[in-house]
């Protein structure tokens, strides 16, 4: 019963980081709505998997923590930088 | 009260604290005058709800390999949420987005000091 409770709560925590995520007024604001969004899907996954009894849900969380924050370093590169492929050797200074 | 009851007290106890700091996170997230302060409160998420919630569900799991996923996985909280705020926050500096501050402290907007710290008068 527990577990259906923090289930609850972790949604109610993804819902209101969505309504940052659509209202944010910078992209800052959305990055980090989304960030959150995959931190809380990754705790999400945990309980989902004490629920159904299945603890493989766990090594899902694991990769997608890692994914999370890959994720959120190469979005906000490409905001700095304007390119993915951007590489500070190669690129001159004015 | 055997062993096994004050574990699930203990372990339910955990839950219910880490999910009342998910949402504490989540509504500093909503209601948050400025990003650098929203950053803030999403960090209470990473650290003390999800620390909280992992703790209470290694409790239940008791001594196994899921113990053990699960406290990498709070490691990997732990390293990873302040790598991401780090460079969101570098991040907005470099876009020039000014914080909200009752008071301007930063070290490249404060007059020039007229006193050393030991009542030396500078020029």
């Amino acid at each position: 019963m527990m577990f259906a409770a923090a289930a609850a709560a972790i949604l109610v925590a993804l819902a209101l980081a969505m309504v940052r995520a659509i209202q944010g007024p910078t992209v800052f604001d959305r990055v980090l709505a989304g960030n959150s969004v995959g931190t809380l899907a990754i705790l999400l996954l945990a309980v989902i998997g004490f629920l159904t009894g299945r603890p493989e849900f766990l090594d899902i969380g694991l990769t997608y923590t890692l994914l999370n924050l890959i994720g959120t370093l190469a979005v906000l590169k490409f905001f700095r930088h304007g390119d993915l492929a951007y590489d500070v050797d190669t690129e001159t200074r004015p | 009260m055997t062993v096994a009851v004050a574990v699930d007290v203990a372990s339910f106890a955990l839950m219910i604290v880490g999910s009342f700091f998910l949402v504490v996170g989540a509504v500093g997230l909503v209601r948050m005058p400025d990003v650098f302060t929203r950053m803030h409160a999403a960090s209470v998420i990473d650290t003390v709800g999800a620390g909280f919630l992992i703790s209470g569900m290694c409790l239940q799991a008791g001594a196994s390999l899921v113990t053990v996923k699960l406290l990498i996985l709070l490691v990997l909280f732990l390293f990873g949420s302040p790598i991401a705020t780090h460079a969101l926050a570098q991040a907005c500096l470099h876009e020039n987005i000014q914080p909200r501050l009752v008071e301007d402290r930063r070290a490249h907007r404060l007059p020039p000091a007229t006193n050393a710290d030991d009542g030396r008068q500078l020029s």
